[in-house]
C-alpha cells in the first residue's frame, strides 16, 4: 500500500484500478478530489481527507437534534448541509394520521436522536430511521462536535480509542458518523472525556496517539516509562508510522459501520441507562 | 487607467530592474497561509507582493432563498470586495462596477474546478476581501480562493492558479503591480487548473501585438504554475506541518 499526500487534481495513479472514495477517473489517470492522504493498494485508489463537511452516507449512524416537525414528519440537523426527514409514520406506526396522533408526544423540537441514514441520493435529502437496537431518542448527555473527517480516528481500530477513552474517564460515548458525539458521565468524567477528544482530533496524525491519551487520561500504558525512549527510537520515520496506524484506523471507520455499530449498540444495551427505557419506549410501538 | 507609456527608464532602468528591484521576469514574493479564519468552513489569507487578500469560503449549506436553488448542483455565490483601507485613498466601501465585474469573473474562474453536482440543492459562498491593494489582486484572491474551497472540503476536479503578465515601458513583464498597471501599457491576468491545464480566467486591459500576446501569455502561466506550487505547500503544509514538501510514504 503506497500512501501520498495529495491536494484536488493531482495524479494519484495511473491504470486500472478501480476509483473509490474521493478521486475521480480521467482517461487512465485516477485523480484526487480533497486535500488528504492518498492509498493506494494493487487494485482500489482511494483518498482519506483531512477534512470536510458531513455528507450523508445510507448506513451511517448519526446523532441528530430535532429542529422542526410538520403534520407528518420531523426535520433533523445532522450537523450536515442537507436536513434528516423522520417519518412519522416510521415512529407511530403505518397507521399513523395526524388527527389522532400528535408527533410531540414522541419527539419534541430540540431532543438528540440516535439514528440511521436509511436513504440518501441526489435528488433527495436524507430519511432517517430509530427503529432498531441503540436507536432513539437520547435523553442525557454532553454532546461535542468534531470533524467527520476524525470520526474514524475517535473510533479507533475495532473500537479502541472509544472504549480507551471510556474506561479511562468511566463514561459512555456515542459517536455519529456526522462528527455529532455524545458523551455520558460525571461533569468531572464528561470534562476529562471532552479534553481526550479534543486531543484524538488535534492530534490524529500522530503514530501513538492510543498512548498518549491513556496517559493523558492517567492511565497505564502497554508499555513501562523505562521502555518507552527505546521504543521511540525503534519507530520508523514519523510518516511511515503515521501510515501503520491510519491504514488500520481508517479502515474501520469508513468500510466497517456495521461493526462499529454493533459495537456501540452493545455497549449501550449493557449499562442500566434511561436511554434504554426511552429507546424500548420508541421502539415498542413498531 | 492610463496607458500611455510612462517616463521608460523609470519604470524598467538600464539594467533591467524595476521600480521595486524586481527583473521583468520575476514574481513578487507570495505567502500563502491555509485556514486562517475560526468562522468559515474554510480560509486561506495570500500575501502577493503588498497585496494581502483574506479568502473566506461558507458552504455547502443551506440557500436562501430557497427558490434560487438548483435542483440538481449548488449554486457557488461571490464576492470580491476591497476594504476600505485597502488603497491610498479611502474606497468607499459600496460594490463598485469593478468590484462586481470581479465577483463575476472570479465566479467563472473557480466554478470549473468545483464538482458542484455533488451538492445538489445548496450553496457556495466565497468572500474575497482585499485588505492592502497593490495590482493583481484578482489573480491573488482566486488563487486565494482556490485554497479557502480546498481547506473547506469540497470536491474539486483541481485547483486554479491565477497570475497576470503585462507590458511596461514597451517590454513583456511578469507579474504586474500598481504602478506599473497605471503607467503601463497591457495587464492581462489568466487562471489556469494546472492539472487539467485548462485556462478559466483571460482578461487583457490595454494592447499587445501576437508576439507580445504569445510571451505574456506563456509568462502568466509559468506564474500560475509557481503559484500552484505555492497552494499545494500551504494546503499540505496545513495538515501535516513539514510545509508540504511532495512526500511519497511507502508502507
Amino acid at each position: 500500500m503506497k500512501r501520498k499526500y495529495v491536494v484536488p487534481g493531482e495524479v494519484v495513479a495511473r491504470g486500472n484500478l478501480r476509483a473509490d472514495l474521493n478521486v475521480i477517473r480521467s482517461g487512465d489517470r485516477i485523480i484526487s478530489t480533497r486535500v488528504g492522504m492518498a492509498e493506494i493498494s494493487h487494485d482500489v485508489v482511494r483518498v482519506v481527507p483531512f477534512s470536510g463537511p458531513y455528507i450523508p452516507r445510507v448506513d451511517d449512524l448519526v446523532v441528530a437534534k430535532i429542529i422542526d416537525y410538520s403534520a407528518f414528519a420531523w426535520e433533523a440537523d445532522m450537523n450536515s448541509c442537507f436536513f434528516g426527514i423522520l417519518p412519522a409514520q416510521s415512529v407511530f406506526g403505518r397507521d399513523y394520521s395526524p388527527a389522532k396522533d400528535s408527533l410531540t408526544d414522541r419527539l419534541e423540537v430540540g431532543d438528540m436522536i440516535a439514528a440511521k441514514v436509511i436513504a440518501f441520493d441526489r435528488t433527495r435529502d436524507p430519511l432517517l430511521s430509530i427503529s432498531g437496537p441503540g436507536l432513539g431518542r437520547i435523553p442525557r448527555g454532553q454532546v461535542i462536535k468534531i470533524s467527520p473527517a476524525k470520526v474514524a480516528r475517535l473510533i479507533g481500530k475495532k473500537g479502541s480509542m472509544i472504549k480507551t477513552i471510556e474506561s479511562g474517564t468511566r463514561s459512555r460515548m456515542l459517536i455519529g458518523q456526522n462528527g455529532v458525539v455524545v458523551i455520558v458521565g460525571s461533569p468531572e468524567d464528561t470534562l476529562r472525556a471532552i479534553k481526550a477528544v479534543d486531543l484524538v482530533e488535534e492530534e490524529a496524525h500522530s503514530a501513538d496517539l492510543t498512548e498518549r491519551v491513556q496517559r493523558f487520561l492517567g492511565m497505564p500504558t502497554e508499555t513501562t516509562p523505562s521502555e518507552q525512549p527505546q521504543q521511540q527510537e525503534a519507530e520508523v520515520t514519523p510518516a511511515s508510522s503515521v501510515a501503520t496506524v491510519t491504514q488500520s484506523e481508517e479502515q474501520t471507520g469508513s468500510g466497517k459501520v456495521s461493526d462499529v455499530e454493533s459495537t456501540q449498540s452493545e455497549e449501550l444495551n449493557e449499562a442500566p441507562m434511561a436511554a434504554q427505557t426511552d429507546d424500548a419506549l420508541i421502539n415498542d410501538s413498531q | 487607467m492610463g496607458k500611455q507609456g510612462g517616463d521608460s527608464s523609470r519604470l524598467i532602468s538600464e539594467q533591467g530592474l524595476r521600480l521595486d528591484g524586481r527583473r521583468i521576469d520575476e514574481l513578487r514574493p507570495i505567502k500563502i497561509e491555509v485556514g486562517t479564519l475560526k468562522n468559515a468552513d474554510g480560509s486561506a489569507f495570500i500575501q502577493f507582493g503588498k497585496n494581502k487578500i483574506m479568502a473566506a469560503v461558507y458552504g455547502p449549506k443551506e440557500v436562501h432563498p430557497k427558490h434560487s436553488a438548483l435542483p440538481n448542483r449548488s449554486v457557488l455565490r461571490c464576492r470580491y470586495h476591497m476594504s476600505p483601507f485597502s488603497t491610498e485613498e479611502r474606497k468607499n466601501p459600496a460594490p463598485s462596477r469593478r468590484e462586481i465585474e470581479i465577483s463575476k469573473v472570479m465566479r467563472e474562474a473557480l466554478e470549473p474546478a468545483l464538482m458542484l453536482e455533488d451538492y445538489p440543492r445548496t450553496a457556495i459562498d466565497v468572500f474575497v476581501e482585499v485588505l492592502q491593494s497593490d495590482g493583481g489582486s484578482r489573480c491573488a484572491g482566486i488563487s486565494a480562493a482556490s485554497v479557502a474551497l480546498a481547506d473547506a472540503g469540497i470536491n474539486m476536479r483541481d485547483l486554479v492558479s491565477a497570475c497576470a503578465a503585462g507590458k511596461v515601458a514597451g517590454q513583456v513583464v511578469m507579474d504586474v503591480d500598481d504602478t506599473e498597471d497605471k503607467e503601463g501599457q497591457a495587464d492581462m491576468p489568466v487562471a489556469l487548473m494546472p492539472m487539467t491545464n485548462q485556462i478559466t480566467l483571460l482578461q487583457l486591459d490595454g494592447q499587445l501585438n501576437d508576439e507580445e500576446f504569445s510571451k505574456a501569455f506563456s509568462w502568466a502561466l509559468d506564474g500560475c504554475k509557481r503559484v500552484y506550487q505555492l497552494q499545494r505547500e500551504a494546503l499540505v503544509g496545513k495538515y501535516f506541518g513539514t510545509n508540504g514538501k511532495t512526500e511519497e510514504l511507502s508502507q
